[in-house]
């Protein structure tokens, strides 16, 4: 059931009734019902992969929880009694015991994930190496199912089971709220990762109707479905065409493919999580924000804490602090400090942890090299923008432009030029097709490419072009006023007739220059192939 | 209290005026170039009760001419006619029709029977849309839906016409609200000549039955018609393309045995009707001209006077009145055009779309 489906919009409309409609205590066990409900639509077999996911964290957390306490609980009654390095065995002892749950939970959901998303990925590869080495048998691949949104529920159960693990919060006691927090339908499919301290303060709190928090919600929702339908929907079919026909549409155009799909993305993904955020606003319930304005960022580190920050931060959490911080690294950091120097020895653990963390950014975003090698470019990207800090500094110090609005400028302009040139990983075939068609922007780069008529050949007309130029400048506009707090306060702090012009026009506008229904086709969100 | 539930009221009441404003100028028209789509709606217009209702496809509305009916026959009959339209549409038409009015027949054309799934949703659109709201509405969306089509966008057609913006023309703002009419009772003119020459012979099919549910509708609408007293006749037009097929012609034959109705194949008369195929079609054989239309009426008005006993009601002042009117339009229309044939080589307005 797409978002952007009339399905959606009817099963949204009745879940809400329901919701509003029911006890207050019922509201919680009915969103788990409508979730579970959402799910089975799309596939009722996805059930299974979820109900395992959530059943065996749940009873893994719960264990790893009832222990650590029950043992907390024996240990201050009993510590007295032993020396502390009994102690410190004691605690050693359970704590083994607790990671032995642990990580048989870990390594069973990771492994879910891994079969059902990198099996086939992993066969094309061993063919290939066979291939190469002469052999002509090659492993035949696997129709398996790969369960909608897997990699965001997966990640969020096993950020619930790390943070239980790690003692941060205690378990939830019952299975079905922990069933919702694992399933809550308007951020399954595409997020974000939600942390279970987050989002359980207001996913089983009662809630009564709220006309503010409602309206609030629906205006998210509406500002979700003008990005994707008017704008992340119409420029698609141009990116479509550039990216289907590369003989064609090289050089200027595989720049402009770039610059489009750049603004696909960000609307797609966006207006994704503004429907999603919004629709559980409409329930009261909170959902984390995704981005802070990441076109505005000023170099590729702070876009990636504007940009998915959800996942940013699992990444950051689960994955770079505790290989950063593991047994291993600090030997290595002794090693290379000892054989390299402080200065040098000490960023090949950082460096190290940076490289893992962005190779599974990149194969969390899909199985294949093309994502790999977008997350490792990212990895090169940040290194050298660190490496050249020193530089940096020099320049600055000759040259008196940092603060100035030009400058500032030029750093926005430049990380989003080189976050659109590394997301052409995500459009061409191949990894070397996108190395390709990178390269001819700077060597087949015609001036007939910039005629009028060759846009217009992509399938969209110059009426289309500026619809998406004028959403455009709504978004940035709207992006603008953000800085200053929340578009929609402002909008409330202005008079009726104003409210209901700015908002009916935005309704209008979505219907009318929205791409949606018959002669357009009904485009999944980007992200919910993750 | 007041203000504010006066607010609210003046804000739904601007949104729905400005929803309805922008589903009557995105709508298309049909006033230009494809004019069949405006057809169905023109029904409602005729204050009239028929005699005679046609029921089918470009088989009938551009093959029957309901003036030379009345002109020659004193029948007062119509035409709810639209382009592909198929069995089910034909049916949900005749339920409806039944229950505005209490014809005597209905004049169905079997070339429909060929179609057992959905076919195209431009032509569902150009059937339905015309229609107005009621159960026969909705069992004919049901029935035509193709995978493609939603019921919430014949609800709400600024859903499925929004991307027409970039489109609109000044018919659209000329005919905003009120249209011109395209048809007389129905009837589609043309009154251009094109020779049938070197028409297709059918290519053998794999499979010559009707389908079920082809059968299905042709079962429903034969039942309507018994438990409404009203006669169905079976048709098949004279038009040389689409190809009518022996298999199929002796299907209509059993059948209309079998249910004890009239089936009449005019290709089998169109010797008796006179019909030249030099100068009676204006697109090489697939439809009636004309002067074809004005004899096919000429001969089925005689039969459906002589042996269905259609009453020649010339004379109601009521009726002469919306004829004379009629007549006038026909008159005017069948000059132009011929007037454009000798101006511009086509009936067609220089400045039309088409």
């Amino acid at each position: 059931m797409l978002f952007t489906s009339y399905e959606f919009i009817g099963f949204l409309l009745a879940v809400f009734v329901i919701y509003y409609l029911l006890p207050g205590k019922m509201q919680w066990p009915f969103l788990l019902l409508a979730s579970y409900a959402f799910y089975f639509i799309a596939d009722p077999r996805y059930l299974i992969f979820i109900a395992v996911t959530s059943v065996t964290t749940f009873f893994a957390a719960k264990a790893i929880s009832d222990k650590k306490i029950a043992f907390d609980t024996w240990f201050k009654g009993h510590k007295k009694e032993y020396e502390k390095e009994e102690r410190k065995a004691l605690k050693a002892a359970e704590k083994s015991k607790e990671k032995k749950i642990f990580l048989a939970c870990l390594l069973l959901n990771l492994g879910i994930l891994a079969v059902t998303k990198y099996t086939n990925f992993t066969i094309a590869n061993i063919n290939s190496i066979m291939s190469t080495f002469g052999s002509e048998n090659g492993i035949s691949f696997v129709d398996l199912i790969i369960p909608m949104g897997i990699s965001f529920y997966t990640f969020q159960s096993m950020g619930y089971l790390i943070d239980v693990y790690n003692g941060k919060h205690e378990a939830q006691d019952n299975l079905f709220k922990y069933g919702l927090f694992v399933s809550f339908f308007p951020q399954l499919v595409q997020g974000p990762i939600s942390r279970y301290s987050d989002l359980s303060k207001t996913l089983y709190e009662e809630h009564r109707f709220n006309w503010r928090t409602v309206s609030f919600g629906l205006e998210r929702i509406l500002w979700g479905f003008f990005k994707k339908l008017v704008i992340a929907d119409r420029i698609l079919v141009a990116v479509q065409a550039i990216i289907a026909d590369t003989d064609t549409y090289n050089g200027f155009y595989a720049f402009a493919g770039a610059m489009f799909y750049a603004l696909e993305l960000y609307a797609d993904f966006t207006g994704g999580i503004d429907i999603t955020i919004g629709v559980a606003e409409t329930m009261g319930i909170k959902v984390t924000e995704n981005f802070i304005r990441p076109y505005f960022s000023k170099n590729i580190k702070e876009y990636w804490n504007r940009w998915h920050i959800t996942m940013g931060t699992w990444f950051t959490d689960y994955i770079f602090y505790p290989i950063s911080a593991s047994q291993f690294m600090m030997k290595l950091s002794k090693k290379s400090r000892a054989k390299l120097g402080n200065n040098l020895g000490k960023r090949v653990p950082v460096y190290l942890s940076s490289f893992i963390v962005w190779f599974t950014t990149g194969i969390w975003h899909g199985a294949s090299w093309n994502f790999i090698v977008w997350g490792l470019g990212n990895f090169v990207v940040i290194m050298i923008s660190q490496e050249l800090d020193p530089f940096y500094r020099w320049f600055h110090s000759k040259v008196k432009v940092a603060g100035t609005f030009g400058w500032k400028l030029f750093q926005v302009v430049r990380t989003v030029l080189i976050m659109s040139s590394l997301r052409m990983f995500d459009c061409y075939r191949d990894v070397p097709l996108t190395f390709k068609m990178f390269g001819s922007i700077f060597t087949d780069f015609s001036p007939s490419q910039l005629k009028v008529e060759a846009f217009t050949g992509m399938g969209l007309t110059v009426y289309d072009y500026a619809v998406v130029f004028v959403g455009m400048l709504i978004l940035v506009g709207v992006s603008l006023v953000q800085r200053s707090g929340s578009v929609r306060e402002k909008i409330a702090t202005l008079s009726a007739p104003i409210r209901f012009v700015i908002w009916y026009g935005l309704f209008m506008a979505t219907l009318i220059f929205g791409a949606y229904g018959i002669g357009y086709s009904a485009s999944q969100f980007i992200y919910n192939q993750f | 209290m007041l203000k504010k539930s006066l607010a609210v009221i003046l804000s739904i009441a601007v949104a729905v005026s400005g929803l309805w404003f922008a589903t009557k100028l995105l709508e298309p028209k049909y006033m230009s170039g494809i004019l069949e789509g405006a057809m169905i709606s023109e029904y409602y217009d005729d204050p009239t009760d028929h005699n005679v209702v046609f029921i089918g496809d470009c088989e009938l509305y551009e093959n029957i001419s309901p003036v030379y009916l009345w002109n020659n026959y004193g029948i007062n009959s119509y035409i709810r006619g639209s382009a592909q339209q198929l069995i089910w549409q034909s049916y949900y038409l005749a339920e409806e029709t039944i229950r505005l009015e209490h014809p005597d027949a209905i004049v169905f054309n079997v070339l429909s029977m060929k179609y057992n799934e959905p076919q195209n949703e431009a032509y569902n659109r150009m059937t339905i849309d015309g229609m107005r709201w009621s159960s026969s509405k909705v069992g004919s969306i049901n029935a035509s839906m193709t995978d493609e089509e939603n019921f919430i966008e014949y609800v709400f057609p600024i859903l499925r016409y929004h991307s027409r913006w970039s489109d609109l023309n000044a018919d659209d703002w000329d005919y905003l609200v009120n249209r011109d009419k395209v048809s007389f009772n129905g009837y589609y003119m043309r009154v251009d000549e094109k020779p049938a020459e070197d028409v297709p012979e059918g290519r053998p099919l794999t499979d010559y039955q009707f389908g079920d549910n082809a059968y299905y509708y042709l079962d429903k609408l034969t039942k309507l018609c018994k438990d409404n007293d009203v006669e169905l006749i079976l048709v098949k037009a004279p038009t040389l393309y689409p190809y009518w097929y022996d298999e199929w012609d002796q299907q209509m034959i059993d059948y209309a045995k079998s249910n004890d109705l009239t089936y009449i194949n005019f290709l089998n008369l169109q010797d008796e009707m006179g019909l030249d195929w030099n100068k009676d079609t204006y697109d090489g054989g697939l439809h009636l001209n004309l002067s074809g239309a004005e004899k096919m009426s000429d001969y089925f008005g005689k039969v459906l006077v002589e042996e269905f006993n259609i009453p020649d009601r010339r004379g109601e002042a009521e009726l002469d009145s919306y004829w004379n009117t009629v007549n006038d339009r026909y008159e005017l229309e069948k000059e132009r055009q011929t007037n454009n044939l000798e101006l511009y080589g086509t009936v067609h307005d220089p400045d039309e779309n088409k």
